[in-house]
C-alpha cells in the first residue's frame, strides 16, 4: 500500500508514452469487444436452438416445400410431443433495407416456441383475424408498430400486396431469443395461394417437431425420415441447433478468423504493454539497484513493476469497456435494420475482455520483473540508461 | 574506541569469460565506531568495491567483513537487505534520487521499509530535512534542486533510518567547489555532532583531508600513505 503513491507516480512519468499505450489498450480491447460481440450474435441462434426441437425440411434443400399433408403422420410418430409448421415468406416492408423475418406459421408454433412470450388476450384477438400478424417486440419498437397497425407487405415469393393487421406483440423470454420476427397465419397465405396459384397451396417450408425426450433425437428423427423414404419428396429432420448450424457454415471461415482475429489483438497488445514496460524497466535499472541498496526486497520491486503494468492496462482496458457500450450502439445503427436479431455485449465477453485485460498486465511484467531482479546492485549503478 | 568494522583477508575477484580479474587480494582494516575515514586511490584500486562489500551490496571472493559484530559475507540476500535497511545509509555521487518523488518522499523510501506509521515518517523526514537545510525545500522535485541540494536531499535519505553507518561513494565528484564543502562540512557535523560512522572514497585530496583517517588503495592493498596496511 505505501508503494501505491510511487505506482501511480511512475505510470505517469512518461505521460505520452502511458497515454498512447493506454488508448492502444483501450482501441484493442474495443476491436476485441466488438468482434466477440459480431462472433456471439452469429452463432446465436445455435446458442438458442432448444435442446427438445427437431426441423424436418425437404432433403435436397431448404427452398423445397413439403406437403401439408406429412403433418399428421410425422405427429404419429412415437416421441412426437407437439408439431408446429412455418413457410418463409419474404417479401419487403417499405423499404428492401428494412430486413426482418415475415413468415407464416401455424398456431402450433406458438407451442412449440414458448420463448415467444404473447399476451393472452392478443392471441386471441390473433386467432380470431384471418390476416391477423404477430411481431417481435424488437421490430415493433424499431419501426414504431402498435398494436391494431395495419403492415403492408409486398411479396416477392408470393407476389402481390399482402395487408396484415398487427393483433399481438411477442417479447423474447431468453435474452438471446430473437425478438424480430414478424408471423401471420399459415392458413391466409395457403388460401390465397388456393386462389391465385394452386400448385402451390397446401405445402409448408419445414416442420418443427417438439419431442418429449432430447436423448432420443437421433431415433425419431430417423424414424421420420423413413416414413417418406423413396417419396417425391423425401425429408431431412434433424436438431434444431444442428439445422441452424447449417444456416450459418457457409460463413464459419469468418466467423474462425473473426474468432482468431479477436485474440491475435490481444496478443499485439500484449505485445505493445511488453515493449513499454521493458523501456521503462531499463531507464530505471539503476533506480532498481537504489531500490535494492535501499533494502527493498524482491517482492516490493516485483508488485512495483507488476502495479504499474496492471495500472495501466486496466486503464486502457476500462477506457476500452466504457466506449465499447456506446460504439456497440453505434455499430448496431450503422448496420441494415433487422441485420442482427439482437445485438448486445454477451456477459462472457466483458469477462473475457477483462480476463484478457489481467494477464496482458501480467505477462507483460514477466520481463523487466526478471530483468530487474536478476541485476546486481553494483551492476544497476554502472548502467548508463 | 571499538570496532565496528573489521575486514579480514578480504579478496575480491571479477571474472570476464574465463579470464579472471583480481580487484582486491588479501586486505584487511578495522575502522573504528566513529571514524570518519576516507579511502582515496586511483581509478581502478577497488575503493568502490572495497566499499560495495564493506557496505553489504556487493560479495567478497574469500575473507569476511563483519560490521557492528554481524558477519554480513554469511548472510542471504534477502537478510542482508534488510540489514542494509537499518544499519547503513548511503550517499552516491549521482545523488540517485527518484525524480518522480518530492525531497519529502525521496527521504521517506527507506522508512517505508518500517514499520513507522504516517506521523512518526513525517517527524523523522523532517527531521533529516532540517540537519542538511532544507526544511524549506521538502516539496521540491530532484530537478527543482541544485547538485549540492540534491545530495543534501540524498544524505538526508541516508541519515533518515539512523544507521550505524554511512558510506559515500565520490560524494562530492559531481559538484563544484562551494557546494562540495558544504556537503563535507555536513559530513564532518554528522560524523562528530552525530557520531557517525563514515566511510568515504574519494579522488579529492581536498575532500579525504575533512577526514579523520586516510588509506590509500593501488591495485588492491591498502596502505596509510605508502606504508602498507
Amino acid at each position: 500500500m505505501k508503494l501505491l503513491k510511487l505506482i501511480f507516480k511512475n505510470s505517469l512519468r512518461h505521460k505520452l508514452r502511458s497515454s498512447l499505450t493506454i488508448i492502444g489498450i483501450a482501441i484493442a480491447i474495443i476491436a476485441f469487444g466488438l468482434l466477440r460481440t459480431v462472433v456471439t450474435v452469429w452463432n446465436s441462434g445455435v446458442d438458442a436452438a432448444s435442446a427438445n426441437r427437431l426441423i424436418t425440411r425437404q432433403a435436397v434443400s431448404f427452398i423445397f416445400p413439403l406437403p401439408a399433408s406429412y403433418r399428421a403422420k410425422i405427429a404419429s410418430v412415437p416421441g412426437v410431443k407437439e408439431i408446429g409448421a412455418a413457410n418463409w415468406f419474404g417479401g419487403v416492408y417499405k423499404d428492401k433495407s428494412n430486413f426482418f423475418a415475415h413468415m407464416a406459421v401455424d398456431d402450433n408454433y406458438f407451442v412449440v416456441y414458448p420463448e415467444f412470450i404473447v399476451p393472452k388476450d392478443e392471441m386471441e384477438e390473433y386467432k380470431k383475424n384471418r390476416n391477423a400478424c404477430i411481431i417481435g417486440s424488437q421490430t415493433a419498437k424499431q419501426y414504431n408498430i402498435k398494436l391494431g397497425d395495419q403492415v403492408v407487405l409486398e411479396g416477392d415469393i408470393y407476389p402481390g400486396r399482402w395487408e396484415f393487421n398487427v393483433k399481438g406483440i411477442y417479447t423474447p423470454r431468453d435474452q438471446n431469443t430473437d425478438a424480430t420476427q414478424m408471423l401471420f397465419h399459415y392458413e391466409y397465405l395457403n388460401e390465397t395461394m388456393l386462389q391465385q396459384s394452386p400448385g402451390r397451396a397446401n405445402s409448408v417450408g419445414w416442420y418443427i417437431v417438439q419431442i418429449e425426450d432430447p436423448n432420443n433425437s437421433a431415433s425419431v428423427s430417423k424414424q421420420i425420415d423413413a416414413l417418406f423414404m423413396n417419396s417425391t419428396a423425401e425429408t431431412k429432420t434433424e436438431t434444431e441447433k444442428a439445422f441452424t448450424q447449417g444456416f450459418i457454415s457457409a460463413s464459419g471461415a469468418i466467423i474462425t478468423s473473426m474468432n482468431f482475429m479477436s485474440f491475435a489483438i490481444i496478443g499485439i497488445i500484449m505485445l505493445v504493454l511488453a515493449n513499454t514496460m521493458i523501456m521503462a524497466a531499463r531507464e530505471r535499472t539503476r533506480e532498481y539497484a537504489v531500490f535494492k541498496t535501499l533494502g527493498f526486497s524482491a517482492k516490493h520491486l516485483t508488485g512495483l513493476i507488476l502495479g504499474e503494468s496492471l495500472l495501466i492496462s486496466f486503464l486502457g482496458g476500462g477506457v476500452g469497456l466504457f466506449l465499447l457500450y456506446p460504439l456497440i450502439e453505434g455499430f448496431e445503427r450503422a448496420m441494415p435494420k433487422g441485420f442482427f436479431p439482437y445485438f448486445y455485449v454477451e456477459p462472457i465477453t466483458i469477462i473475457l475482455a477483462v480476463t484478457a485485460t489481467l494477464l496482458v498486465g501480467v505477462l507483460s511484467s514477466v520481463f523487466p520483473i526478471h530483468r530487474a531482479l536478476n541485476t546486481k546492485i553494483v551492476d544497476g549503478f554502472r548502467h548508463v540508461g | 574506541m571499538a570496532d565496528i568494522i573489521q575486514v579480514n583477508n578480504l579478496s575480491k575477484s571479477y571474472w570476464r569469460n574465463s579470464l579472471e580479474i583480481p580487484v582486491l587480494s588479501e586486505l584487511s582494516l578495522n575502522v573504528n565506531e566513529g571514524e570518519f575515514l576516507a579511502l582515496m586511490g586511483p581509478s581502478g584500486s577497488g575503493k568502490t568495491t572495497l566499499l560495495n562489500i564493506i557496505a553489504g551490496i556487493d560479495r567478497p571472493t574469500n575473507g569476511s567483513v563483519s560490521v557492528s559484530g554481524t558477519d554480513i559475507s554469511k548472510l542471504n540476500e534477502s537478510a542482508l537487505a534488510k540489514w542494509r535497511s537499518s544499519n547503513v545509509g548511503f550517499v552516491f555521487q549521482f545523488y540517485n534520487l527518484i525524480p518522480v518523488l518530492t525531497a519529502f518522499e525521496n527521504v521517506e523510501l527507506p522508512l517505508l521499509l518500517t514499520k513507522l506509521n504516517k506521523s512518526e515518517r513525517k517527524k523523522h523526514v523532517e527531521t533529516a530535512l532540517n540537519i542538511v537545510g532544507l526544511g524549506d525545500r521538502i516539496y521540491h522535485y530532484p530537478k527543482q534542486l541544485s547538485g549540492g541540494q540534491e545530495q543534501r536531499v540524498a544524505i538526508a535519505r541516508a541519515i533518515v533510518t539512523d544507521p550505524l553507518l554511512l558510506v559515500a561513494d565520490e560524494p562530492t565528484g559531481d559538484l563544484d567547489k562551494n557546494s562540495a564543502d558544504e556537503i563535507l562540512t555536513l559530513m564532518e557535523r554528522l560524523n562528530k555532532e552525530f557520531n557517525k560512522t563514515i566511510v568515504m572514497v574519494t579522488h579529492d585530496p581536498h575532500a579525504a583531508s575533512r577526514a579523520s583517517s586516510l588509506l590509500h588503495l593501488d591495485k588492491g592493498v591498502l596502505s596509510t600513505n605508502g606504508q602498507s596496511h
